[in-house]
């Protein structure tokens, strides 16, 4: 295939004086996996809204599956699906009557409604509550519904906005096989956003968002091996202490965290000996692993997700929210 | 954006295998666009029946209008006295009209409550037209506001109001087209409202004047000057005029200018006004900015 599924070129979003997207720019390949990992409020949400036409751009340009979003948003509309990440069900309908809503839209004969979402209401466990309105339904059943609406049809471009927040893992493990199967079969190219870890790893490649912009766009692999080889985390009893005596006698450089006291080394089996033959301060706890996508983000953000969430997101609600895209 | 989900368990999640998409059959954008657009209508009636508290909310109003105001304006008129019927008669059309002004505005200001929940951008992101979903919704809420009015024409025999089938089946003519325009009207009214709390403004500012100066509580031909032009010039008038004709042939029809309106020119206006908002509904439904 020669266009990309998706491509986006210095793409900015304002609100105001706040840049929600800042300069951003990206590709995705036909059939590709990609992931945009971030905290709330980073601008994902903004992005994939711009995407999939709901939210007019302010500069740039961004072209799904080679029509333009701004020039050519019904060409767009056909060939994109979206799972929301808030509830877009109608309450006083039924889980069927949902779906059936859906499939007529996107241009199911009425007739084929039903074979097409049984096997969905079946994954999702569902099938015995889908004559029920949704208003009766739980917060989970409701998510389990609407991720049953978004694989509904067939889009060319799946937009995944924090597909599985709120379900159990058994659930998020089905719908992932499920999505894994409409890779292999259709190619759909998947486009999702997330905050958990071991979803993004699932991605051909990442893109780490923060406050609009990428600050690292790569596989998950490679991202984890652009920080270093090694992490080893110690608590001792006096952590800043240890850290300046590190620095002067190992010649590493720490970073202070809620877990403690965290190093990059290339090899933290040999590195651990020598740290206890060099450090005066009390050790009272070492752990050292392989770089996860959590150390990735801290890397490239400075900050652990979490930390983040937190201080994006009152900025967030006072912008974007209060311009009728709600997100509470 | 707080996750305010409570994680439950699926209970017995079952692996299926995923359907293969490409067997899903496309039809083509006309008849897709046709569906959907049923689709958003048959949604509106749905959810009527699934709220049957609306149905009497929705009569009660006129009710009060018909027995107590009507009862106690016709001492006050006499008889014969509101453009040559009793001030009852007079005034039955007219809770029609009001039943459907009332019903058709709040079913398209429903659509500020889809933006709220998020149910419109499930609507905006599909591949259909603007005008689709304005088409469909104008003839949901049309059709959900027929329903309402039609609930009073039970009450027809009580103020001494009769029908034939012809003249029952001119009245739901005039009645689906007065619904279907005023709810293209209120399409655009809520396409320009951000949200719910500017929905009492709505009402103070839009339907009551409306309501008002249409004749259907009071007769157009004999008001002073400057109020006499106003209501020529609000369109639900010429719905009004219609349907009170049809029903009540023996009571004054609407003059403009000492001469009588003909009924073809009351259709006219009302279903231009309804096709012009339309037009004004479809061009700024959606726009999420």
């Amino acid at each position: 295939m020669s266009s990309p599924a998706v491509e986006v070129e210095s793409l900015f979003k304002t609100f105001g004086d706040f840049h929600a997207v800042n300069d951003v720019s990206f590709s995705v390949a036909p059939g590709e996996l990609f992931g945009f990992l971030g905290p709330n409020g980073a601008g994902k949400t903004t992005t994939i809204s711009i995407l999939c036409t709901l939210l007019q751009l302010s500069a740039g340009s961004a072209r799904v599956a080679g029509f333009d979003v701004a020039t050519q948003p019904n060409q767009v509309r056909s060939n994109i699906g979206l799972v929301f990440q808030e509830i877009t069900l109608d309450d006083y309908l039924t889980g069927a009557e949902n779906l059936k809503f859906h499939a007529v839209l996107y241009g199911c004969p009425p007739s084929q409604v039903k074979e097409r979402t049984a096997p969905l209401l079946e994954m999702v466990g569902l099938t015995d509550r889908a004559d029920q309105q949704v208003r009766f339904y739980s917060g989970g059943m409701k998510r389990r519904l609407e991720i049953a609406r978004g694989l509904l049809h067939a889009p060319r471009v799946l937009f995944l906005d924090e597909p599985t927040i709120g379900l159990d893992p058994q659930t998020r493990l089905h719908i992932w096989d499920y999505v894994d199967q409409l890779r292999q079969r259709e190619a759909t190219t998947m486009f999702l956003t997330t905050h958990y870890m071991d979803e993004a790893e699932r991605c051909d490649r990442i893109a780490i968002i923060d406050q609009g912009r990428i600050v690292a766009i790569d596989t998950p692999d490679a991202l984890k091996a652009s920080i270093g080889t090694d992490v080893v985390t110690i608590q001792t009893s006096d952590d800043v202490a240890a850290r300046e005596q590190i620095i002067q006698v190992l010649g590493v450089t720490g970073d202070l965290t809620d877990d403690g006291l965290r190093l990059k080394v290339t090899d933290g089996e040999a590195f651990v000996p020598r740290l206890f033959d060099r450090l005066d301060t009390g050790v009272r706890n070492v752990n050292v692993r392989r770089p996860s996508l959590d150390d990735v983000f801290i890397e490239y953000t400075g900050r652990d997700i979490r930390d983040a969430e937190a201080s994006t997101n009152d900025k967030f609600r006072s912008t974007a929210m209060a311009r009728g895209l709600r997100k509470s | 954006m707080a996750k305010t989900f409570i994680p439950d368990s699926n209970p017995d999640p079952v692996a299926v295998p995923a359907p293969s998409l490409s067997t899903m059959h496309h039809e083509g954008p006309l008849l897709r666009n046709f569906r959907a657009m049923l689709m958003v209508w048959r949604r509106d009636i749905i959810r009527l029946f699934r709220m049957p508290t609306r149905i009497i909310t929705g009569i009660a109003q006129p009710i009060l209008f018909l027995f107590v105001l009507g009862a106690g304006l016709e001492s006050a008129v006499g008889a014969n006295g509101a453009a040559g019927v009793d001030y009852q008669q007079y005034l039955f059309p007219g809770i029609l009209a009001m039943s459907v002004l009332t019903s058709a505005l709040f079913s398209a200001i429903a659509i500020v409550w889809d933006r709220e929940f998020g149910f419109l951008r499930e609507m905006l992101v599909a591949p259909v037209r603007r005008s689709t979903l304005v088409l469909g919704k104008a003839l949901g809420g049309g059709s959900v506001s027929v329903i309402q009015g039609l609930v009073l024409v039970v009450l027809a025999p009580i103020v001494g109001v009769s029908f034939t089938v012809a003249s029952f089946f001119e009245m739901l003519f005039f009645l689906l087209l007065l619904a279907f325009s005023l709810t293209a009207f209120g399409i655009v009214v809520a396409s320009r409202m951000q949200r719910m709390e500017s929905f009492q403004m709505v009402m103070a500012l839009v339907l009551q004047p409306m309501l008002f100066l249409s004749g259907a509580i009071f007769p157009l031909n004999a008001l002073p000057k400057w109020l006499a032009v106003i209501t020529r010039l609000n369109p639900a008038t010429y719905g009004v005029d219609a349907i009170r004709r049809v029903i009540l042939p023996q009571a004054a029809p609407l003059e403009i200018f000492g001469s009588v309106v003909p009924l073809w020119f009351d259709a006219l206006v009302t279903l231009g006004f309804g096709v012009v908002m339309l037009a004004l509904a479809v061009k700024l439904f959606g726009k999420t900015e």
